[in-house]
Order: C-alpha cells, then structure tokens, then sequence
C-alpha cells in the first residue's frame, strides 16, 4: 500500500501556505473495513493527509534539506465526516518556522463546510535527536512524496497562481 | 513594553495550557514542566514558539532551556552528576533558575525538574522589563 493521502496540490505559496485535495473514494480497500455498510474516511487519515500537506509546505521552505517529522498534533477537531465521493480541500500555512521545528495550522474543507480543524508541530529531526544517528538519505522526502509537488501545475484550473 | 509578575504569569499560564493541554489550575508557579505537567522534549520547543508569539519576544534557543549543551560537554558531566565546572556552566547560563536543593545533589536526571512555571515567568520578566 503507498502511504500517500492527497491527491495533488492546487496551490502552493512556498514558505508560507498550501492547498492539497484528496478525492475519497471506494475503491480505497480500508473504507469497506470502516465501517462495514458505512464508510468514511479515518479521522487519524486526516491527520496524516495534513502532517503529509504541511510536512511538504514545511519540508520546501527549507529546500528539502531537513527531515521533518511530524512531532506533535496540538489540536484535531472534527466537525463532519468525510464520505466517499467527498473532495477533501487541506488547506496549511506555517505558523513558525525555526532551525529546528516549524508548526502549522490546518483546515479541512469540503464544499466550503468546515470538516476538521488540526494544527501540528514538526521536527527537523537531525537538529532534535542529539547523539541519534540517521540515515544520510533523505527518508522523508522520498520520490513518492517529491512526486506530488512535480505534478503541481500553478496555473491549472482550480489552481490560484 | 512593562507587566506586572501576575500578568506575566498568567499568559505563561495561558501558553502552557494551551501547549500542554492541562488545565490552568495545575499551571501552579512551583510545578514542574516535566515531573508535574507532563512536558516531553518536543512541547519545549513548543512552549518558546508560542511564548515568542504571546510576549512579541524573540528566545534564542538555548537560552530558556539551555541543559542540553551542558550536559553535551564532557567536561561538565561525570558519573550522571554535573561536576563543579558544569554546575556553574548551568547556573550562569539559567539567572533565572532557582537551584535550591540541585547544587548539593546535581544528578543529570533532576534537571528537568529546575524548569517549573516560576522559571519561565522569571526569564520573561527578566526579558520584558
């Protein structure tokens, strides 16, 4: 399974903010787990979708250089489910950036209603884990990931440039 | 810009609820941020983030909770105490600690418990004032 929860970018303005959408649909395997005859989409999928959002927003600002590791989720407010059929707007601007970590606050959208409200911090982890060795390859940011932002077309349409 | 110690104290008090998830009648001047509010390394980051947006203060790093670069140095720490050198090192770098019962028993493991509520509001006033 590839561990990818949004679909593409629709607006990215580096170092500041980004808009993700993720189409649910059902042929995603786990939906029919989730429930059996009522599907949506786990809440802790959209914590993933958005550390995977504002992790890439975050990740650019710094040229890719860091590796940034999704640390702590300070809030996670649901307001609506996510449904099969559903377009899921994730919407991250960056909050603080620092050498060492960077937090942002999120919102989930869907046809303008609010779904889920969920700011994040994250950790350039080389600069965290004193004495902790990690591999010299970029692990985070690996081809599945830079994929995402290589497919980002500012001026498509939906897209604000 | 100029506070008195309870406004101070209570935007400290604000920040760690909000950072911790705790409720404001724990933020007490004596806890500690690990032992009593359930701190983990990362919420200190965390904490000065916020602190630097609630006071419009810049912290280095380092300099709120500055343990980490002592007992990085080899000569400050032996046997999982801190020698008189690194005893020193760490009260010269935290004025606004208030060492008590450390100095007779400076076991690497109590450090955390020097950051309590108290420290913090003492370093914003310090830096505010």
């Amino acid at each position: 399974m590839r561990w990818i929860w949004i679909d593409k970018f629709v607006e990215f303005e580096s170092g500041k903010r980004a808009v993700a959408i993720k189409n649910i649909s059902l042929a995603e395997e786990h939906l029919h787990d989730h429930f059996p005859g009522y599907p949506v989409m786990p809440a802790p999928l959209m914590i993933e979708a958005m550390a995977q959002t504002g992790g890439i927003l975050v990740g650019e600002a710094r040229d890719f250089q860091e590796k940034v590791i999704l640390a702590k989720v300070s809030k996670a407010v649901f307001h609506k489910l996510g449904l099969p059929g559903d377009q899921l707007r994730l919407e991250a601007t960056i909050d603080s950036l620092a050498p060492e970590a960077a937090t942002i606050e999120g919102t989930i959208t869907c046809n303008g209603d609010l779904v889920a409200e969920i700011s994040m911090m994250f950790s350039h982890v080389d600069k965290n884990m004193a004495g902790l060795e990690f591999p010299e390859e970029n692990f985070v940011f690996n081809d599945n990931f830079m994929n995402l932002l290589k497919f980002y077309k500012p001026n498509e349409a939906g897209a604000s440039s | 810009m100029s506070m008195s110690r309870e406004d101070v104290f209570e935007k400290v008090q604000e920040t760690l609820v909000d950072a911790l998830g705790v409720d404001d009648d724990e933020v007490t001047p004596e806890a500690t941020l690990m032992g009593d509010l359930g701190a983990e390394s990362i919420d200190f980051l965390d904490i000065v983030f916020r602190l630097e947006k609630s006071f419009s203060i810049k912290i280095p790093r380092e300099e709120l909770f500055p343990a980490e670069n002592v007992l990085g140095n080899a000569e400050y720490v032996a046997d999982g105490k801190l020698t008189p050198a690194g005893l020193e090192a760490l009260k010269s770098q935290m004025p606004h600690v208030d060492f008590g019962d450390f100095a007779s028993d400076p076991d690497i493991n109590k450090i955390t418990d020097l950051f309590c509520v108290e420290s913090i509001v003492k370093y914003i006033e310090g830096k505010i004032n």
